[in-house]
């Protein structure tokens, strides 16, 4: 009712939306001034649409974690970032190893199954060993708690694999059958590119239908409904929980490979950014929210690798590829200001909360 | 009642188990090399022994705590075996790398690493006394637990400060040096690293002596004394610290007064910070946001490079502080809405949007970029510039002072309790009156304020200021010291500092570590201790009469 | 002179309608209840009355305040106060804490006077002291007021969570379930307790209650909600004969206490 409407805005309000619509027009502005520039060509466009799908691609199989976590523990899981760099960064040593035994670039499918593998079951078993140890005690602590137990647990894994594998970086070594590119058409698209759109896309069906079609996925929907209920009904909420991590982790393992493909070097830090876009992506899509989290995935992927040419440009700002990470915070203050649900999550409405 | 003769094996094998991984983690991020030079008793153990002892002896020892109502003999068979896996663990570490090479991967699987844990025995005889070692562990564990427990406290008390001091050896021995008569002393005590035999135990016997003779008497903690001496006591008490606080970059010389200053900012922060998060509950993790505008402030007034101003340090301050309190209600006003996590998050995206802000080459000519800002004046006081760790001390002591005491009003002032109640049940301090944005704002912009404070003299510190001096890690020093000090408790925050910053300061090889132990520190607070060291204390209200408003003169 | 004054009052969550035009009135100083089987909006219209959801229609009227739509801290400076179902105490604040956080809207002090406690601060905060410790006797707390509210036994949370309420100054107090969880002898000082509320201080009193027994006993008029519909109204004897409110709770197989309470 508009009455009411009236009655609520504060001065906050208006602050707040007048930043905003000076932003979007910002953001309108630049991009009318670089289009009409004229000073990147149509390739130039499809390039950066290309590497931002692959981009989004692997923020999507990230951002499952937290959006799996969160639907079901209705918690934060700060360290999922960590979750994502111990599998590519373990995995590593993989690829040496099979290099070492020639098997490389003659099977390099079954090397590139076998990474895949050592990283998911890496990244797989730390989620576990996190939930059990670190979560499990604080399910009913106030929320606060929790929090501050995953921020400590991110930089005890960050800095305890940095005191096992060292603080250097570690190569992953190129494929020669992924180097180069293919030509659809006119549209040059980079293998590496190519694989990563590609594998997160099968990833995601896979877990999407885990989601919605397998046993499992039924009783973590159960339980992201009413842990108590779901427990009554004789669903093992904790196997629920460890399954829901374990999930998590294995697709955030999968994505560290990707990732690898596009940026080819692995360290401990590795998972502070990725893991901070792929929250907001998950926020952006609606947290909670599977196909959410894709959609999230994908336009804020677009954005970071558009953008910046895009609008940052056009506003006569130099090194715009610099503020690339601020864009992604950016949208995230904004989404959890103007709409905190998301772009599919359901509102939460004040009954529910 | 059964009687329980028997025992369950498994517990023990899985504390055996737990202790052993605990020291193979310590021994391959690199910890226990790290500290294996550094003697706690010279020639005779290190802290890198003591780095893989002590998880399977604390492991072994809490176990059998559990299982108090075992018969001895029980006990003892259960703690052999604990201490047995434990050691065993390690013990195949070194089979394993005595076979193949880890350093492929485990960079820290050295040959060197294997000598510590075998002390220097080869990989043969090591593992036999390493197995040895085990069951000593375990014996060891059963048999304090068995003394009375005033030989028990005696003894803990004695182990722990052996410990301390023995790690504190470089300050000690340092000051030292400067009080001629003390210094011979302490050289009898102290050897080039750790403790002598002698000293130890001396230090031993000593704490031992004491506590066993003071065992049983009613424990009062600090705080609660404090407050039942009487006010000249009180005050005597006051004026002794305040001395002691005088004079101490004088006693600790120019290399720990360096420390000292960072201690005391990091307090400043953490003060800042204990309002937002502590007393109000709002999770803040870009507090270095506003320690970064309160330093490039400073920086951009003062800096004749940036030919945009040239102030006096003093003259801008207070825009410093302005920018940084009025940066905290802008940065605020939208983010307060959102829920605890939420706000968590978009917090430290604001803190890494300013860095990057500042990092780029878009704001270059303002801000200085990836070069930072050099030449800032540093403030002087007639014709004295303060420019020396020592100096610039006093500068610091006297914001955290100021702020320790502006802290310490309004938590017990009708916004601390606004605060406080918006922390404990938000719905319920609104339906209580309290406007809940307005009231986090001010908690925010006052943290944001003391934040920008402290950027403000560590600019005047360093006379210059760089991007990346502002990332992320700083807020998490000022939050884990806050957390681990307690959150919303005053003293807890000198506490955290104390222990969170003044340790990798003074142990060199503590510093590589420090996140790694921040981040387990947090864990293990968080499940086992989460009021935090010096717990928040709530002010008595109803049975003291109003307290004889004791102001000292806020100068 | 009528205090409060529902009209009409409509909130929906979806598709949901908890709350289906219902008029309440309230005369000064009454005590009044709602009752109805469980979801039948009773909290929801408390949650609207203090301002925690804005109804999609009709409108709320405290005096001669329209307070529709106001938020909470509006409303309850107005003079609404209220408790909750689920005791929600400042758990940890002690008890003199948490009612000097209910008199919140009558004081002043700020950040400036926080920090320098200057004179007139110092009256204040002096009195507000005096007035928390007349509050803490008067709910029977004496003693009590340096005890983290999570420590006090239940009876006695219940007890602080109405001085709390009390603190500051209500025309109009909501009280949700005011006895729930409490023994009959507790329950029955309880309701001695309410009544001394509105003799001694004057306070309206609207209550959500379960136990037929203490609605029964002390309730001037009972408004009756079910699926969201007031469904009666009427005094203690009047709504025991409704037909309605008889159906609306066997038909549910809850109604042992009505029918007891009865007989």
């Amino acid at each position: 009712m508009l009455r009411n409407w009236t009655q609520r805005v504060t001065l906050t309000d208006i602050i707040v939306w007048a930043l905003g619509i000076l932003i979007l027009i910002g953001v309108i502005w630049g991009s009318i001034v670089t289009l009409n520039t004229g000073k990147y060509s149509t390739s130039t466009w499809i390039d950066l649409t290309i590497t931002g799908l692959a981009l989004g691609g692997v923020y999507a199989l990230i951002a499952l974690g937290y959006t799996l976590v969160y639907g079901i523990l209705r918690m934060i899981n700060f360290a999922h970032s960590e979750v994502f760099m111990s599998g590519p960064f373990t995995a590593t040593f993989a690829a040496q190893a099979l290099i070492a035994l020639g098997w490389w670039n003659t099977y390099p499918i079954l090397s590139l199954v076998i990474v895949m593998l050592v990283s998911a079951a890496v990244s797989a078993s730390i989620a576990i060993l996190l939930e059990r140890i670190a979560y499990r005690p604080l399910r009913h602590a106030p929320r606060l708690v929790p929090l501050i137990t995953a921020i400590g647990a991110s930089f005890f894994l960050q800095y305890t694999f940095r005191g096992l594998y060292g603080s250097g970086l570690k190569p992953f070594p190129d494929m020669e059958i992924f180097s180069g590119f293919w030509l659809i058409g006119t549209v040059r698209i980079f293998k590496t590119q190519a694989v990563a759109i590609l594998g997160a896309f099968i990833m995601m069906l896979v877990l999407y239908t885990i989601v919605q079609r397998t046993k499992i996925g039924k009783a973590m929907r159960s339980v992201s409904e009413d842990k108590e209920v779901a427990a009554l009904m004789g669903i093992n909420v904790d196997r629920v929980i460890t399954t829901t991590f374990a999930l998590g982790g294995i697709s955030a393992g999968i994505a560290g490979i990707l990732y690898l493909l596009l940026f080819p070097v692995a360290h401990f830090f590795m998972g502070f950014f990725p893991g901070l876009k792929a929250f907001t992506a998950a926020v952006l899509g609606g947290i909670g929210n599977v196909p959410g989290a894709f959609l999230g995935a994908m336009v804020l992927g677009l954005l970071e690798s558009v953008g910046p040419s895009l609008f940052l440009d056009g506003l006569g700002i130099p090194a715009p590829n610099q503020l690339k990470d601020a864009i992604a915070f950016t949208i995230l203050v904004f989404i959890l200001i103007f709409r905190p649900s998301g772009l599919l999550g359901e509102r939460l409405t004040q009954a529910k909360a | 009642m059964e009687t329980n003769t028997s025992f369950s094996w498994k517990e023990f094998v899985k504390a055996g188990l737990l202790g052993g991984a605990v020291a193979v983690l310590l021994s391959l991020v690199g910890m226990v090399a790290a500290f294996s030079g550094r003697y706690i008793v010279s020639g005779v153990f290190t802290m890198g022994q003591v780095l893989f002892i002590a998880p399977i002896l604390l492991s072994t020892y809490a176990a059998l705590r559990r299982n108090r109502q075992l018969t001895n003999s029980n006990l003892f068979m259960a703690g052999l075996l604990s201490g047995l896996v434990g050691s065993a663990i390690l013990a195949l570490l070194v089979l394993i790398g005595s076979m193949v090479n880890l350093r492929a991967m485990l960079i820290n699987a050295s040959p060197e690493l294997y000598g510590i844990l075998t002390f220097g025995r080869g990989t043969g005889l090591g593992i036999v006394i390493l197995l040895g070692l085990g069951l000593l562990i375990g014996a060891a564990a059963a048999g304090f637990l068995l003394l009375p427990d005033r030989i028990r406290h005696a003894l803990t008390q004695a182990i722990i400060w052996v410990l301390l001091i023995g790690l504190l050896r470089d300050l000690i021995v340092t000051v030292s040096f400067r009080w001629g008569p003390l210094s011979s002393i302490v050289r009898q005590l102290f050897a080039v690293s750790g403790l002598t035999i002698i000293g130890a135990l001396i230090l031993f016997l000593l704490v031992g002596g004491v506590s066993y003779w003071r065992w049983g008497r009613p424990k009062r903690d600090a705080a609660e004394s404090f407050n039942q001496q009487r006010p000249a006591a009180r005050w005597l008490t006051i004026g002794i610290t305040g001395l002691i606080l005088l004079f101490l970059p004088l006693i600790l010389g120019t290399f720990f007064s360096e420390i000292l200053d960072n201690v005391s900012m990091y307090i400043l922060m953490g003060l800042g910070l204990n309002i937002v998060v502590g007393f109000a509950g709002l999770l803040d993790l870009g507090y270095v946001a506003f320690f970064a505008i309160g330093a490039y402030t400073i920086g951009i007034l003062t800096s004749p490079e940036l030919g945009i101003a040239t102030m006096s340090w003093w003259e801008a301050l207070p825009f410093a502080l302005l920018a940084s309190f009025l940066a905290g209600f802008v940065l605020g006003l939208p983010v307060l809405k959102m829920r605890g996590d939420y706000l968590a998050i978009v917090t430290l995206g604001f803190g890494e949007i300013v860095r990057l802000l500042v990092l780029s080459d878009w704001l270059r000519p303002w801000l200085g970029g990836s070069q930072g800002i050099q030449r800032i004046a540093q403030p002087s006081i007639g014709p004295l510039v303060l420019n020396t760790q020592q100096e610039l001390y006093y500068l610091f002591l006297i914001g955290l002072g100021l702020v320790a005491f502006i802290a310490w009003r309004l938590k017990d002032s009708r916004l601390g309790r606004s605060w406080m109640a918006l922390r404990e049940d938000e719905d319920v301090a609104m339906a209580m009156g309290i406007n809940h944005v307005s009231t986090k704002l001010l908690a925010f912009a006052t943290g944001a304020l003391f934040s920008g404070l402290a950027g403000a003299i560590f600019a005047a510190k360093l006379t210059s200021v760089y991007p990346h001096s502002m990332n992320f890690l700083v807020s998490i020093n000022v939050l884990s010291l806050i957390i681990i000090g307690g959150m919303g408790s005053i003293p807890g925050v000198f506490i955290g500092a104390l222990v969170l910053i003044a340790a990798p300061d003074l142990l060199r090889e503590f510093a590589e570590f420090r996140y790694l132990v921040y981040g387990a520190l947090l864990v293990v607070m968080m499940l086992t201790r989460p009021e935090g060291l010096w717990p928040e204390k709530r002010r008595q209200l109803e049975l003291h009469e109003e307290e004889p408003a004791v102001v000292p003169a806020a100068d | 002179m009528t205090l409060l004054v529902a009209k009409n009052v409509t909130k929906r969550f979806g598709g949901l309608v908890a709350l289906n035009k219902i008029d309440i009135e309230m005369k000064d100083n009454a005590i009044q209840s709602i009752i109805g089987p469980n979801g039948a909006g009773k909290t929801t219209f408390f949650n609207c009355v203090t301002g925690f959801y804005t109804p999609e229609e009709g409108d709320i009227l405290l005096g001669e305040h329209n307070i529709t739509g106001l938020s909470p801290d509006r409303v309850t400076q107005l003079g609404i106060s209220r408790t909750y179902q689920n005791i929600r105490l400042f758990k940890n604040m002690t008890s003199v804490e948490n009612i000097l956080v209910g008199m919140h809207p009558h004081l002043k002090a700020g950040l400036i006077g926080g920090i320098f406690r200057g004179p007139l601060t110092r009256k204040e905060e002096a009195e507000a002291l005096k007035e928390a410790r007349r509050i803490l006797n008067f709910v029977g707390l004496k003693g009590r007021g340096d005890m983290m509210a999570k420590n006090l036994p239940y009876g006695e949370q219940r007890r602080l969570e109405i001085g709390r309420a009390l603190a500051s100054k209500p025309k109009l107090l909501l009280l949700d379930e005011p006895t729930a969880g409490m023994n009959p002898s507790e329950t029955h000082e309880m309701m001695n307790f309410i009544r001394h509320l509105r003799d001694e201080l004057g306070v309206t009193i609207l209550l959500i209650e379960h136990q037929m027994r203490v609605v029964m006993g002390i309730s001037e008029l009972i408004s009756v909600l079910d699926f969201g519909e007031k469904i009666a109204e009427g005094t203690p004897v009047e709504i025991q004969n409704n037909p309605h409110v008889i159906e609306a709770y066997l038909g549910r197989g809850a109604a042992s206490g009505l029918v007891q309470a009865a007989a």
